[in-house]
């Protein structure tokens, strides 16, 4: 950026460093006023959040549910969007509702309605769009543009059908086209997560390597910070060479190592971190500790992949399920455990001759044992005092769930093992009922990258005037 | 052991199909001294969970933090049927007592 350059029309003077300011490590999930305040007086030229995650599993995105809390996520955005207006600084919020469907974007889209309301306020509001429709995704694959990311499974026609959500990560280009048509907030639907960081340091023409770094960062606020947290604000601070991370509570601070430790998390290679449009190459970065409490990284370059590709992300329903919680405390059952679950399954089957045993999954699960690690578990031989045990069926219906799980429930209740002297019942229930019926199940069905032709044109932006109508 | 040399051990996803141990180190002499003793190859990996070798993806040394990170193929993609860790979060604990000579 050049030194002494008009006003932008966020009104702020733009020099030789910006600043972004992130409250918190996922929308919903809190941030102490002080610290935010604190990152408000530095004048940061932006607000962002990241909002979403595949890690609470694929459910979210299948049933187009949030993982956050409406009004967890209405408290932080109402902070968000108060200083953003006042301030004249754009709000940005990445992956709305937790997955970016169109679902969870009206969801979030929603909640900012409300606060604007609230705040007797109005805005003008972009959302960007995510899906991508069962036609489109079947005509790249048909024409070769889909490619497994990592050990999936070669994408289907079936796939793609069956999922109720495919969405598509953006890139930080549709972002800026937001910040480009003068919106004040812009709310996300799925998009690659350091993008809502880095998109207003792009757009003023500082290095796109160092501002996704930065990104990269930000998106979880505290966390990189020592004590982390993902419920406090961290502030970055981009030049044209380096960004400096700041975390904004006395009580916390950043160092090369929690910095260059959270260039690990949850990725497979911290060397280089592969996003829309290209790959992030930290291996020349350098981590520096400027103070006690600031830490500044340089080096970051940024390899464009020769086509634009995204990752595709999408969910498909495979049954319903029924749980049973129980415990079991005698020495006799726990030392044959396996073997009676097994008597009981059959039981099971025997007993409804007309389902077949393909369609059902029926899966004891044996905390205190092995029912954390599965076929991982290197002591699964060893014979705890007491089994936390949960029977768990999956079934085409709920109503044949909940059969099967009260049959299995019943059945292993009074079933009669070999030398049993605890005659009175097998099981101890927390709970009456003891059947729970859990609802859809989903799987992951797409998780593949997608060459697109530009990095816009599959994420529509919309903006309207919401909040109070003048 | 591992874990009286390590400040960190822990397990998360890497996108739902894929599980990612880091092991991080607050003194440069125990990372050197783990990375030497070769305890955290993809075989010792391997055989220390009772998987193929082949479904050990990487295992990456990268000294700016000092730490280690072992990626494996996840048996179940997140959430499928029949998991047990949505998260990742909690399969780290054999690494714990893993012997460093």
């Amino acid at each position: 950026m050049i030194e002494g350059q008009a006003n932008n029309r966020w009104g702020l003077t733009l020099t030789t460093h910006i600043s972004i300011l992130s409250p918190t490590a996922i929308l919903g999930y809190g941030f102490p006023e002080a610290s935010f305040r604190e990152g408000l007086s530095r004048r940061p030229s932006a607000i962002a959040v990241d909002a979403g995650s595949t890690d609470p599993g694929p459910y979210y995105l299948g049933a187009g549910q949030s993982f956050t809390d409406r009004d967890a996520v209405k408290r932080d955005l109402a902070l968000m969007i108060e200083a953003g207006l006042d301030l004249s600084i754009p709000v940005l919020i990445g992956t709305a509702g937790g997955s970016g469907a169109a679902r969870h974007l009206r969801w979030c889209l929603d909640i900012v309605q409300d606060v604007l309301l609230d705040l007797n306020r109005s805005a003008h509001v972009a959302h960007i769009a995510a899906d991508q429709s069962v036609e489109e995704v079947t005509r790249a694959l048909a024409e070769g543009r889909i490619s497994q990311l990592g050990p999936v499974k070669p994408l289907t026609e079936r796939d793609i059908i069956d999922s109720t959500c495919i969405v598509a990560q953006m890139g930080v280009e549709p972002v800026i086209g937001a910040l480009n048509q003068r919106a004040d907030i812009i709310v996300t639907g799925r998009c690659y997560d350091p993008a809502v960081f880095a998109a207003v340091p792009i757009r003023a023409g500082y290095p796109e390597a160092l501002a996704l770094h930065m990104g990269k960062i930000l998106e979880c606020a505290a966390i990189a910070a020592v004590p982390g947290s993902g419920a406090d604000c961290m502030l970055g601070t981009l030049d044209h060479d380096g960004f400096v991370l700041e975390a904004l509570n006395p009580d916390r601070h950043c160092t090369v190592t929690s910095v260059a430790a959270h260039t690990l998390y949850e990725k497979a290679d911290p060397r280089y971190l592969p996003g829309p449009g290209g790959v992030l190459d930290l291996t020349s970065c350098r981590f520096e500790q400027i103070d006690q409490r600031r830490v500044r990284v340089t080096g970051t370059g940024l390899n464009p992949s020769e086509r634009y590709t995204v990752k595709l992300e999408g969910a498909k329903p495979v049954g319903f399920r029924t749980i049973a919680i129980a415990g079991i405390r005698a020495p006799d059952l726990i030392s044959q455990l396996d073997q009676v679950l097994e008597d009981v399954r059959r039981t099971v089957f025997q007993n409804f001759q007309s389902i077949d045993e393909a369609d059902v999954s029926v899966i004891f699960r044996c905390y205190g044992r092995d029912a954390v690690m599965g076929e991982l578990e290197p002591l699964r031989d060893l014979d705890p005092h007491e089994i936390g045990l949960i029977i768990e069926v999956v079934a085409a219906t709920q109503a044949l769930a909940d059969t099967i799980c009260s049959f299995a429930r019943s059945t292993l209740l009074h079933f009669g093992y070999p030398g049993r002297q605890s005659t009175a019942g097998n099981l101890a229930f927390p709970y009456s009922p003891s059947d729970i019926s859990h609802g859809v199940v989903y799987e992951f069905s797409l998780y593949h990258l997608m060459t697109v032709d530009d990095p816009v044109s599959r994420f529509p932006i919309t903006v309207d005037l919401m909040g109070v109508r003048r | 052991m591992l874990s009286d040399l390590a400040t960190v051990i822990r397990s998360k996803n890497a996108g739902p199909f894929e599980l990612t141990f880091d092991v991080l180190f607050s003194d440069p002499t125990d990372y050197q001294r783990v990375v030497r003793s070769g305890q955290l190859s993809a075989q010792s990996f391997a055989s220390l969970y009772g998987i193929a070798i082949h479904d050990v993806l990487s295992v990456i040394e990268f000294e700016p933090a000092l730490a280690i990170k072992v990626t494996i193929k996840r048996a179940r993609s997140s959430g499928a049927v029949g998991e047990s860790d949505v998260y990742g979060a909690q399969q780290h604990a054999p690494l714990l007592q893993l012997d460093i000579p």
